[in-house]
């Protein structure tokens, strides 16, 4: 049986433009959440990427496309090189794109309506025409396909906020059924450039906010109160591992174990039990005993009820494990949406190398309902690491656990 | 609008729709398409800029008009006043 590895990365945070910058940001506390001025909402905490948008991409197409598209361009860019592929000579129609979104089309279709209100005097004969090709659900992987001329399958998984974790367990799929040989997977997302995001938060009450921006996304504190918004991407290359060590690829990690599930108990309430079961049946594909995994970490959003949720599933699967450590990304980079399962394992992947795990953001006041076991907290913690579990859930009640292994030959 | 301040009405737009390419030496006489490698996006985007900027309409039938610098001066001067 094949094995699949992941030997590229880039990304976007909010608070680095490559995995070093990220890795070195994770472990020296530094956030990417600032005060932002977002239409009709005002002044919000959120999480804004500024990498480079004409480093791989034409300001005409930029133009033309989306801000996903140029999120996913750039970090598919970024993956190949760190994969040392000669991408020219690569057969591009044995190439897939796997891109896990939250959502796509809001940001594209608010502009329009904006201009259609405030600037076109509702004459819709002005509509642009760019706003089909713009908002269609595969934008993004279509737009990178476009960019690099990969004439594989290229299409989006709409997976809410799982959509990062969904991505790889696409690629990991398609691999493994032999329909590509090569695959640039993980998840993207621009919903920082939606106000009806943030306003659709605020009104369930479950927006984050703070005077001071990097204290606003704060996941298992007690006084936490709500997520912050982030933009962002993180693309992986994954390769079968025969294929990998052929041409000499660096291995960062082996995936060896993923599920996922439905909670199909509510729109936007998690629900513990099918997170249980979520990351019981990804120890069991993976062949894992729980005491195996040496690192989980949280999706946490930093909602009251979300992270105790998640909490008591955690503990639940992992509560009896002094092996196992708990990490959470959020309280650096807020929620980066789709993008979000993908960039938070890509913030651990390098503790299979250096042996360090990068703790969550300080949390102040710990919620006892969150107290877990283990839980590295403001502080990196030396620990050698060779099997992580990643979480990541999302609304209507998706749920995806993957697991990542260090590479044992 | 004479002819000259029509041309430079719509290299303005062309610089915008055309945003990477070099504008300011346009042969007038050849082929925007060949010239700037523009496309047929591109050509409804400089339809979309003359009716926004200038509430000025191209008919479908009449988009060949627009193919050079000349004959976009030529058809859309008229159009102008």
């Amino acid at each position: 049986m094949s094995r699949v590895v992941i030997t590229g990365v880039g990304l976007t945070s909010p608070n680095g433009n490559n995995l070093s910058e990220f890795r070195k940001a994770l472990l020296t506390n530094k956030s990417g959440i600032t005060h932002e001025e977002i239409r009709h909402v005002g002044k919000v905490a959120a999480g804004v990427c500024d990498f480079d948008e004409f480093k791989y991409q034409k300001k005409k197409t930029r133009k033309r496309g989306t801000r996903a598209g140029s999120t996913a361009i750039y970090c598919a860019h970024e993956a190949v090189i760190d994969s040392g592929l000669d991408f020219n000579e690569a057969d591009k129609s044995r190439m897939g794109v796997y891109l896990g979104i939250t959502e796509h089309g809001n940001v594209e279709t608010e502009q329009e309506i904006h201009d259609l209100y405030n600037d076109h005097e509702m004459d819709v004969t002005l509509w642009s025409h760019h706003h089909n090709p713009r908002t269609v659900s595969n934008a993004p992987a279509g737009e990178v396909a476009l960019n690099m001329k990969i004439t594989g399958p290229a299409y989006t998984i709409g997976a809410a906020c799982a959509g990062g974790n969904m991505g790889l367990i696409q690629a990991y799929q398609m691999l493994m059924l032999g329909d590509v040989d090569f695959a640039l997977a993980g998840g993207i997302s621009e919903s920082v450039r939606t106000f009806g995001i943030f306003a659709a938060f605020d009104s369930q009450g479950a927006l984050g906010k703070h005077d001071n921006p990097e204290l606003a996304s704060r996941p298992l504190d007690e006084n936490r109160n709500g997520i912050v918004i982030s933009e962002g991407g993180a693309i992986f290359t994954l390769e079968r591992l025969e294929d990998a060590e052929k041409r000499g690829a660096k291995i960062y990690g082996e995936i060896t174990g993923y599920h996922t599930n439905s909670d199909a108990t509510d729109f936007v309430l998690p629900n513990s039990e099918r997170q249980i079961q979520c990351m019981q049946a990804a120890l069991k594909r993976a062949k894992l005993d729980f005491k195996d995994i040496d690192l989980v970490n949280m999706h946490a959003t930093g909602t009251p009820s979300g992270d105790t949720i998640e909490c008591e599933a955690v503990s639940s699967v992992f509560g009896y494990s002094e092996n196992t450590y708990i990490n959470c990304t959020k309280g650096f980079i807020g929620h980066t949406m789709g993008a979000a399962g993908a960039l938070e394992l890509a913030g651990n992947l390098p503790s299979f190398e250096d042996g360090v795990i990068h703790p969550c953001k300080k949390i102040e006041n710990l919620d006892p309902k969150c107290s877990l076991k283990n839980l590295v907290n403001g502080e990196p913690l030396k620990k050698e690491v060779n099997n992580i579990l990643n979480n990541s859930f999302g609304m209507l009640g998706i749920n995806s656990a993957l697991i990542v292994s260090k590479y044992i030959k | 609008m004479t002819e000259v301040e029509v041309k430079d009405a719509i290299v303005k737009i062309i610089a915008d729709v055309a945003m990477d390419e070099d504008v300011t030496s346009i042969d007038a006489s050849a082929s925007l398409r060949d010239e700037l490698d523009l496309d047929s996006m591109d050509f409804l985007d400089i339809v979309m800029e003359l009716k926004k900027r200038h509430k000025i309409t191209v008919p479908q039938e009449e988009y060949s008009e627009l193919a050079t610098l000349d004959s976009c001066v030529k058809y859309l001067t008229p159009k102008f006043q």
